[in-house]
C-alpha cells in the first residue's frame, strides 16, 4: 500500500501541478495573446522560443537551471542578493522549471483559440464602443473557453509527469522536491517493486481521467 | 516506418559488433575515472574493447536482475555482488575485492571544510550533498558517519540527495550544495585533492568500504571479460587504483 512518504509526493505533486497551472494562466494568457494578434516580426521567434520545451530533452533545462540558479550562476546571484538564497533543492525551484517546462501546453491550445476567433466579433465589438480591456475579457475570453481548458488540463498533466528536471536540480528531498515521479525511480532503484506498482498504477489511473476529462469536455481539442 | 528488415537488420548489425571481442562493463560511479584510465590501457595491452556505464551500484543491482546485458561488474560493495553470487547471476568463483573505498567531506570552496570535520558541528551551510543511501554504498556510509558524528538528526533537513555518487559531487562542484560526503576517488589525484578541501572521515567511523567485482552470467566463457579481470589484478591496474586513494 501507500507509505506516508508516498502521500507526502503524492500532494506534493499536486501541489506544484496546481500552482504551475494557476501561473502559467496567468503568464500565459497575454503572452498567448500577443503571439495571436501580433504583426511583429518577432512573432515567430517568441513563438519559437515558447515552444522549446517542446523540443528540449528535460536534462537540458536541468542542466542550465543548475548551473544558473546555482550561487555562482547569474539568476543565482540575483536571487542571493534578493535574500532569496538559490532556487535548487527547493519548491519554488521547481515551480520555476515547471512554469518554463510547461508554457507551450499552455500557451499553444489558449493562442489557437484566441485566433480561432477571428477579428470579426472583435471588430463588432468595438463598434459597439467596448474599450479593448472590456472585449478582451467579454468577448474573447468567453470565446476562447475551450482553449483555456484544454490548456489548463495539459499544463497540470504535463507537469504531473515532469521527471527529468527535478531529478536534475532537485536534490530528493521528502516533502519539498520528492514528487510521485521521483518517488516511483526511487522505489524502483531500492527493488521495492510493491510501493512501485501502486504509485505507478495510480499514475496511470490519474493520466487517464484527466484525459478523459478533457475529451469530454472538449471534443475537439486541436480546434481549441 | 522503420520497416521491419532494416530493424532486423541493425539489431543484427549491434549484435555483431558485441561479439567482436568486447566486454560490457557496469561501474559503481565512484570508480568512473579510474576505470577510464584503466580500460584505455586494458584495449592497448590486450586489444580487447571495454564497454563502460557507471551508476548506482543499487541501480545496476536492479538491472542486472533483470536481464541487463552487462558481462563485468564493478560494485561499490561487496554485499550487492555476494548477493548477485547467491541468486545465480555470476560466474562462480570469479568474486574479488578490486578496491577499498574511502569516504571524503568535500566542498569546492579552498578552506571551508577543516582538517577535522567541525565545520558539520557547527552547521553553517544550507546543503549538504550525498547519494542516496539505500542505493549507494557511499551513502550509507555517508549516513553512518553523521550518525556516529551525532549530527544526522540537526542536520537531516539540510541532506540533498544525488541518484548516485557523481551527481552528489555534481551538486557540491556546481556550488548549489557548499559541501558533502563522496568517494575520495572523485576528487584525489596522485596524494593530493584535485581542488576545493575536505576531511577524510576516519575509516572507524563508517564500515569498511570493500569494492567487489564479479563476472556475471552473460560474460560466461567470454575472453574479454576474463581478461578485464585479470588485468584488474595486474600490478598497472592496481597502481592506478592506489592513485585514486583507494586501498587494496
Amino acid at each position: 500500500m501507500l507509505s506516508s512518504a508516498d502521500w507526502a509526493a503524492i500532494s506534493l505533486t499536486l501541489k506544484l501541478a496546481s500552482l504551475t497551472t494557476l501561473l502559467l494562466l496567468l503568464i500565459g494568457t497575454p503572452i498567448a495573446w500577443w503571439l495571436a494578434y501580433t504583426r511583429s516580426k518577432l512573432k515567430p521567434a517568441i513563438g519559437a522560443v515558447v515552444s522549446l520545451p517542446l523540443v528540449l530533452p528535460p536534462t537540458v533545462l536541468g542542466f542550465y537551471m543548475l548551473l544558473l540558479m546555482g550561487p555562482n550562476g547569474w539568476i543565482g546571484q540575483f536571487t542571493q542578493a534578493l535574500g532569496l538564497g538559490t532556487l535548487p533543492f527547493t519548491f519554488t525551484g521547481l515551480l520555476v522549471a515547471s512554469v518554463l517546462y510547461s508554457m507551450p501546453f499552455v500557451v499553444q491550445p489558449v493562442q489557437n483559440a484566441f485566433e480561432a476567433i477571428g477579428p470579426r466579433p472583435l471588430e463588432v465589438a468595438a463598434t459597439l464602443r467596448a474599450s479593448p480591456l472590456k472585449t478582451f475579457f467579454a468577448v474573447a475570453l468567453p470565446l476562447a473557453r475551450p482553449g483555456f481548458i484544454t490548456g489548463a488540463i495539459l499544463g497540470f498533466a504535463h507537469t504531473v509527469g515532469e521527471f527529468g528536471v527535478v531529478l536534475m536540480i532537485g536534490g530528493n528531498i521528502p516533502g519539498k522536491t520528492r514528487v510521485v515521479s521521483v518517488q516511483i525511480f526511487n522505489h524502483v532503484e531500492e527493488m521495492e517493486y510493491l510501493h512501485a506498482h501502486w504509485l505507478a498504477g495510480g499514475m496511470v489511473v490519474l493520466s487517464f481521467l484527466v484525459l478523459l476529462a478533457l475529451y469530454v469536455l472538449n471534443p475537439n481539442p486541436r480546434k481549441g | 516506418m522503420i520497416r521491419p528488415f532494416i530493424l532486423a537488420a541493425i539489431l543484427s548489425g549491434t549484435s555483431l559488433l558485441a561479439n567482436a571481442d568486447e566486454v560490457q562493463i557496469a561501474v559503481a560511479a565512484n570508480f568512473s575515472a579510474p576505470i577510464k584510465l584503466i580500460a584505455a590501457d586494458f584495449e592497448k595491452d590486450t586489444g580487447h574493447k571495454a564497454v563502460i556505464a557507471t551508476g548506482a551500484t543499487g541501480a545496476f543491482y536492479a538491472q542486472i536482475r533483470n536481464g541487463a546485458p552487462f558481462e563485468v561488474f564493478l560494485s561499490a560493495d561487496d554485499e550487492t555482488p555476494t548477493k548477485l553470487e547467491a541468486e545465480g547471476k555470476t560466474v562462480a568463483g570469479s568474486r574479488f575485492t578490486y578496491a577499498v573505498g574511502k569516504l571524503v567531506l568535500w566542498s569546492a570552496k579552498p578552506g571551508f571544510v577543516d582538517a577535522k570535520g567541525e565545520v558539520l558541528k557547527k552547521g553553517e551551510f544550507a546543503h549538504l550533498s550525498l547519494a542516496n543511501p539505500k542505493t549507494a554504498p557511499y551513502g550509507a556510509a555517508a549516513v553512518e558517519t553523521l550518525k556516529k558524528l551525532g549530527v544526522f538528526d540537526s542536520l537531516q533537513s539540510k541532506i540533498v540527495q544525488g541518484e548516485n555518487i557523481s551527481q552528489a559531487q555534481q551538486f557540491i562542484a556546481t556550488g548549489n550544495a557548499e559541501l558533502g560526503f563522496v568517494a575520495l576517488s572523485q576528487v584525489w589525484k596522485d596524494g593530493k585533492l584535485t581542488s576545493g578541501s575536505g576531511w577524510l572521515v576516519p575509516a572507524d567511523f563508517y564500515a569498511p568500504i570493500k569494492q567487489d567485482a564479479v563476472i556475471l552470467a552473460n560474460g560466461k566463457g567470454k575472453a574479454a571479460a576474463e581478461a578485464l579481470i585479470k588485468y584488474l589484478k595486474g600490478d598497472k591496474a592496481r597502481a592506478v587504483i592506489k592513485s585514486f586513494g583507494y586501498e587494496i
